[in-house]
């Protein structure tokens, strides 16, 4: 049960990109096409998940007992960093086809801020590392709905007569708006 | 270099925010208020500042390899002190920008400047540099905060301005993601005239 609410929680009812407003960078650079941002997505979904378990077991069996909980933001920043050279590297050698479709997006990861937002907020909401591993899964299909639609909508509106001044990011910024004021509706679900 | 063109291309030229679109995150994430925008963009304009004297002060002894992590090193060090820093001396601004501190760390303007300015320039420009950038993000954020502020509460820095049934919707997600669509629509309507 408790599951559950993670899940529905992360997803719908403080939705990453709308509620939380983390990851807004790709949201609004790379969601012009839908079959891109199933692949940021995907990618996203990869790194997070481990970026969260890494950070999980360092701050509980390194930081904590040793008193180093300042040093939490320049360690993660690092771990992530080093994560996703590495899930790089791993990728290119194990699964070139994998590697095609997430490659060009693993770079753009490290300055997500969604991927370091989670790994702080499972430390600070105290989950146990299943809860974390949860949690990240389902803030990354939360952040991958959010981009798909908003992909889904920007292509259609690509063919829409935009008056001249709102073209571009205003007008998709907008958009953005009306898909948050639509994810309120589930506040109170959970 | 004309360091008055310099300070000052980051509040309208080159604003962050309005023109280069970079850390939305927090700028969408904190606006709720004037002051919770002002805050977080005097805390970024620290870290900017330091960090592109650091980064150029050090630019001929940094490999070029391994710049990209030393920079983010760098950056995460006056990410602390800030943290550390508000937390002390200014609890109530430290709970309401909340995760929103340790995500300066990869707030795209930060490292952008390091590895597009000061990883290139003297340490003097860098610094005026880091001072406009920073003091552009904080304007673009409080008038950002200001809006919404005036718009959901009818206030503005705590200042009543407007009675009333207000549209409460500004305050709350959606808002933000309008009145900066609106805000940046105005700016480039401004920067062509």
């Amino acid at each position: 049960m408790e599951y559950f609410v993670i899940v529905i929680g992360s997803i719908f009812v403080s939705n990453i990109v709308l509620a939380q407003f983390l990851g807004i960078c790709p949201f609004v650079g790379v969601s012009g096409k839908l079959s891109t941002s199933i692949g940021m997505g995907g990618a996203v979904l990869f790194v997070m998940t481990l970026a969260t378990i890494v950070t999980w077991v360092l701050q509980y069996y390194l930081l904590t007992p040793f008193g180093l909980g300042f040093m939490q933001t320049i360690v993660f920043i690092l771990i992530i960093a080093a994560l996703v050279q590495m899930v790089e590297i791993i990728l290119k050698k194990v699964s070139p086809p994998l590697y095609q479709a997430l490659g060009v997006f693993l770079p753009l990861i490290t300055t997500n801020c969604a991927v370091l937002g989670v790994a702080i907020l499972t430390i600070q909401k105290e989950f146990s590392l299943m809860e974390g591993v949860v949690f990240a899964i389902s803030n990354a299909i939360g952040f991958t709905l959010a981009l798909v639609l908003f992909a889904g909508i920007r292509e259609h509106l690509d063919l829409m007569e935009v008056p001249k001044g709102m073209r571009g990011v205003p007008i998709a910024l907008l958009v953005a708006g009306i898909l948050a004021l639509a994810f309120m509706g589930f506040t109170g679900m959970v | 270099m004309n360091q008055v063109a310099n300070f000052t291309k980051g509040f309208i030229k080159e604003n962050p925010v309005f023109v280069l679109l970079l850390g939305l995150c927090p700028t969408l994430g904190v606006t709720s208020t004037a002051i919770n925008g002002l805050g977080m963009g005097l805390a970024t304009t620290f870290v900017l500042v330091m960090s592109n004297l650091v980064v150029s002060l050090i630019k001929n002894a940094i490999p070029d390899k391994v710049r990209i992590p030393s920079f983010i090193v760098i950056i995460a060090s006056f990410v602390t002190i800030v943290e550390l820093t508000m937390q002390a001396y200014t609890p109530a601004l430290f709970e309401a920008l909340g995760l929103f501190i340790p995500l300066i760390v990869v707030n795209c303007i930060v490292l952008g400047r390091a590895e597009a300015f000061a990883s290139k320039q003297t340490v003097f420009s860098s610094v005026i540099d880091g001072l406009g950038m920073g003091l552009g993000f904080a304007f673009a954020l409080t008038i950002l905060g200001a809006v919404r502020e005036l718009l959901g509460s009818g206030n503005i820095f705590g200042l009543e301005l407007m009675k009333g049934d207000l549209m409460l919707v500004f305050v709350l997600a959606p808002g933000a993601f309008i009145a900066l669509g609106y805000l940046i629509a105005l700016m480039n309507k401004l920067a062509k005239s």
